[in-house]
C-alpha cells in the first residue's frame, strides 16, 4: 500500500461568491494541492490568536478539472467555523486545511451509471462536484439529481443546474420544496419520499449508482425507500452531516 | 450505552484523521467486525463524534470497531472490533 501521510496546507481566499444569505462559495488556492476525486471533502482548521483550535470537514464543490478548490459553505447559527467563514473571511486571507480526503464517497465518469444523486440542502456540495466532474467530460452518462429545499431561496447552483440540465446529454435535476413554493413552482413540493424517489430517480433495474448527502434524518430515510425499493444496498453510498453540521 | 441514532455520520468522515493515523486512505479499505462478521468498507462504519474523540461502531450490529482519543500529545487507538483489515 502507498502512503500518503497528511499535512496542512496554507491555501488563500482566491473569490468569495454569496450563492443564498446563509451560503457562501470560497474559492481557494493551495500551493501543493493533489487533485481530489469528485466527492471528497478537506478538514478546514482555524487558529484564534490564544491558540485555541476549531476544525470542520467540508465537501469539495469544485470538479477536478478545474485549478484550486471551491467549498460551498453553509452558515450555521452555532457553528464557530462556519460563521467565521460565511462572514469574517476575506479574499487574500489564508486558512488551513489538509485533503483530498474520503475516497469512499466518490464517483467518476470511468464508473459509468446510471447515477442517481440526493441531496439534502448543503448535502448537495459534493454530488454538484460530480455533475460539474461529468460536464467538465462532456459524458452522456444518465445522472438524476433530486435535491430537497425549504423554499426556492435556498436553493444554490439553480442557474447552473438549469443550464446543464437544458443540454440534453442525459441530466435530470429536480428540486422539491418542502416548506411553500412560490406561484408557478413546477416541481413537487414535498419531503423526499418512496413514490418521489421511485418517479424521479433510475428504476433498480437499471442499476444506478446511488449517493445521498445531507442532514441525518434525510439520509437514513432516503437510503431505507432506496433499499425497500429493491435498489442493491452496496450500490448506496451516503454522507450523513449530522442534524446541523459535520461534513457539509 | 449506544450514542443517539440521529448523531451519527460515516466513517468517511473521520477520513482526515485516519489518515493522519494509519498514512494512507482509509475510508476505501475493508474491515470485518469481530461481532458479526459483516464486512464493510471503512467510509460505511457509523461515526460517532464528540468531546471524547472519534468512534466507528459496525452499521450492521452496532459493535465498536475503532475508537480513537485525540488529546495534545497524539491519538490513542484502540481497535477492539476488527477482525482484519
Amino acid at each position: 500500500m502507498r502512503t500518503s501521510p497528511i499535512r496542512w496546507l496554507s491555501a488563500e481566499v482566491t473569490e468569495i461568491v454569496a450563492e443564498t444569505p446563509r451560503v457562501k462559495t470560497i474559492r481557494l488556492a493551495i500551493p501543493g494541492w493533489r487533485r481530489q476525486l469528485p466527492g471528497q471533502h478537506v478538514d478546514v482548521r482555524l487558529t484564534a490568536e490564544d491558540g485555541y483550535q476549531a476544525q470542520r470537514s467540508y465537501s469539495i464543490a469544485s470538479p477536478p478539472e478545474e485549478d484550486g478548490v471551491a467549498l460551498t459553505v453553509e452558515r450555521l447559527e452555532d457553528g464557530e467555523v462556519s460563521t467565521f467563514l460565511t462572514g469574517e473571511l476575506r479574499v487574500g486571507d489564508q486558512i488551513e486545511l489538509r485533503g483530498p480526503l474520503g475516497g469512499y464517497f466518490t464517483w467518476t465518469v470511468e464508473q459509468g451509471g446510471p447515477v442517481a444523486l440526493v441531496g439534502g440542502g448543503s448535502g448537495i456540495v459534493p454530488l454538484m462536484a460530480m455533475v460539474r466532474h461529468r460536464a467538465a467530460q462532456a459524458s452522456r452518462v444518465p445522472m438524476h439529481l433530486l435535491c430537497s429545499w425549504r423554499t426556492a431561496d435556498d436553493v444554490i447552483y439553480r442557474d447552473e443546474l438549469a443550464r446543464l440540465a437544458a443540454r440534453g446529454d442525459g441530466l435530470v435535476v429536480t428540486h422539491t420544496l418542502t416548506r411553500g413554493a412560490p406561484g408557478g413552482w413546477r416541481g413537487p413540493t414535498r419531503r423526499i419520499d418512496r413514490e418521489m424517489l421511485r418517479e424521479v430517480l433510475p428504476g433498480p433495474g437499471a442499476r444506478p449508482s446511488a449517493y445521498i448527502c445531507g442532514p441525518t434524518p434525510l439520509v437514513e430515510s432516503a437510503a431505507t425507500l432506496l433499499v425497500s425499493l429493491g435498489h442493491a444496498p452496496e450500490r448506496i453510498w451516503t454522507e450523513r452531516f449530522g442534524p446541523t453540521g459535520g461534513v457539509s | 450505552m449506544m450514542e443517539e441514532d440521529s448523531q451519527r455520520l460515516d466513517g468517511n468522515g473521520a477520513a482526515g484523521v485516519l489518515q493522519e493515523i494509519f498514512a494512507v486512505e482509509m475510508t476505501t479499505a475493508s474491515c470485518t467486525c469481530d461481532g458479526c462478521g459483516r464486512v464493510s468498507l471503512v467510509g460505511a462504519l457509523h461515526l460517532y463524534g464528540g468531546a471524547m474523540g472519534t468512534v466507528l461502531r459496525c452499521p450492521m450490529c452496532g459493535t465498536l470497531v475503532l475508537c480513537i482519543t485525540s488529546g495534545p500529545k497524539g491519538h490513542f487507538i484502540e481497535l477492539r472490533g476488527i477482525l482484519r483489515v
